[in-house]
């Protein structure tokens, strides 16, 4: 078995205060927590969750003993990541069915990326 | 050639298709197919050559590695551990290949090519970087070698397929056959990489050619592996069909200046005949199977053509509705603009254009007008038509999009042809 990485990206475009009364992003999560399961009950999941907006991130450096910390994401780009799985697979081709399965569920583009071995 | 070339040539992808599968490393499998073919070359002129000279690389392949990696244990080991390809069969397990049981290896053989193009072949991976590896590992082309035939520096290309191997390596890709409901899917991407080695070895121009290897016969000899792999799968079939007809008229194609000559024009008692039947057995077969797809009706296509002793004779009737079946199947510019000539052939040009016009009216109109074929076909047919003034107008535009130095001299004395004769 190996792990690997499904990173869920987008358009950094919600606003601060998220609505979760919002019919479409209700289904999207009900969409993501039948998957959530389905990978329990399959042993592949590891780990997962969705992050706060990018206004929330804070960006830390270490340089010599020295930690110092900035507002705002690293990427300043417009494509960030909003959330994750880390799942345990067989191989690349049932990791890319999960990542299918994922990229479905929430109806994002996704990323899969494997772990380095131990 | 030498004998050692040739059995290098015909059996180093299937040696390296199995010891992939014994090993569970590319890499290691590589090294250890080059090392036996290196042995043979000081063993074979001595000893004379075995009778089986496909099992007996891939005996001293493996034995090699196996005491390579014993010698080495703990370091391969962990590399082994790291690198493993999934769902391959333990390296204790005995492939030797006595006279017995050569049957059932040569079975295990079949599927480890088809293994081997299936991973070489992987969505996951570039279709550039899926046509490098499949000439590197199935074909047994050097890494020069396959630069030089897609005019890429050695360097880029050598990246393009360290980073594909490490790519399926890292990811753990898995050594197999996909299943059934993977099949349509992966079988597309493999049809896809030999399609596109055969077209980039048929519009290689001259000159460079003594340098550059052919990869028509190449993609061809791949086509013939994989029917010979998978014979029910009929656009296998289709795509080896089409890649004969088509090279064929390899002989025809060019005139003694290089300059490139339209299937028209060609001089169709040179097209090899010997090869057009093949082809056209091939295509009756794959139809029997009543399931069509774009290679099939391809090659049907070729073969209405490679049927007619003359471009006059030829059936359009017959090609305009495998056009409109290739259509549905494949509703993409090229075969549209495809079939509007042939519906000018069948019907006028002027029935052409009004096809032609469509399109133009159609969802892809926007990408049209940058479309070099679209208005070289359009100022034809205009031309053609009588509709000079047009004509020389669609004529400007396709002679702006082109970039090739001999189309442009061809469209520029197409559009001087229409212009009206000084009294």
């Amino acid at each position: 078995m190996a792990q690997y990485l499904i990173s869920v990206w987008h358009d950094d475009d919600y606003s601060d205060e998220m609505d979760f009364d919002d019919p479409d992003l209700q289904r999207r999560h009900g969409q993501v927590l039948a998957l959530n399961e389905e990978m329990e009950k399959a042993g592949a999941w590891v780990f997962g969750g969705g992050l706060q907006p990018t206004s929330s991130a804070t960006v830390v450096k270490a340089s010599g003993g020295d930690v110092s910390m900035t507002d705002g994401p690293y990427a300043e780009t417009k494509e960030q990541m909003g959330g994750f799985w880390v799942i345990e697979a067989p191989d690349f081709d049932a990791a890319l069915e999960w990542a299918g399965k994922a990229a479905v569920a929430c109806e994002e583009t996704l990323e899969l990326r494997p772990f380095q071995g131990e | 050639m030498s004998d050692l070339d040739a059995v290098f040539r015909r059996e180093s992808g299937r040696c390296l298709a199995t010891l992939i599968r014994v090993l569970g490393d590319v890499d290691l499998a590589e090294d250890a197919v080059a090392e036996a073919f290196t042995i043979a070359a000081e063993r074979w002129p001595v000893d004379g050559a075995p009778s089986n000279p496909g099992a007996w690389i891939v005996t001293t392949a493996r034995n090699r590695a196996i005491d390579r990696i014993r010698r080495e244990s703990t370091r391969t080991e962990r590399h082994l551990a790291a690198h493993h390809l999934r769902g391959t069969d333990a390296m204790t397990s005995d492939e030797s290949p006595d006279r017995r049981d050569l049957d059932a290896f040569v079975d295990v053989v079949a599927d480890d090519q088809l293994r081997l193009m299936f991973l070489c072949c992987h969505p996951a991976i570039a279709v550039d970087a899926q046509v490098a590896l499949t000439l590197r590992l199935l074909g047994g082309l050097e890494t020069p070698e396959i630069a030089r035939a897609f005019l890429v520096p050695e360097a880029t290309m050598a990246q393009r397929i360290v980073r594909a191997k490490r790519k399926l390596r890292d990811n753990h890709a898995s050594y197999r056959v996909p299943r059934a409901a993977e099949l349509p899917d992966r079988l597309d991407a493999v049809l896809a990489a030999i399609s596109l080695t055969f077209t980039e070895g048929h519009t290689a121009t001259s000159g460079a050619e003594l340098v550059r290897v052919d990869l028509s016969a190449e993609a061809i000899r791949l086509g013939r592996v994989l029917v010979d792999l998978m014979p029910d799968e009929p656009e296998a079939v289709g795509l080896l069909a089409l890649m004969l007809l088509t090279d064929a008229r390899r002989p025809a194609r060019t005139a003694t200046d290089g300059s490139m000559i339209r299937l028209s024009d060609q001089d169709r008692t040179l097209w090899d005949r010997a090869v057009i039947v093949e082809g056209h057995d091939l295509v009756r077969a794959c139809l029997r199977r009543d399931r069509p797809g774009p290679f099939q009706l391809q090659a049907a296509i070729a073969a209405v053509h490679a049927d007619a002793p003359t471009a006059e004779a030829t059936d359009w009737s017959q090609i305009v509705a495998l056009y409109d079946q290739l259509s549905t199947v494949r509703p993409d510019a090229v075969v549209a603009l495809n079939r509007a000539v042939a519906v000018a052939e069948l019907q006028g040009p002027a029935a052409g254009l009004v096809a032609l016009d469509a399109l133009g009216d159609g969802p892809e109109a926007d990408s049209l007008d940058g479309f070099q074929p679209f208005h070289a076909t359009r100022a034809d047919l205009l031309a053609r038509a009588g509709r000079g003034p047009e004509a020389r107008s669609a004529y400007d535009r396709a002679i702006e999009l082109t970039t090739n130095s001999a189309e442009r001299a061809f469209l520029e004395e197409r559009r001087t042809a229409t212009a009206p004769r000084p009294r």
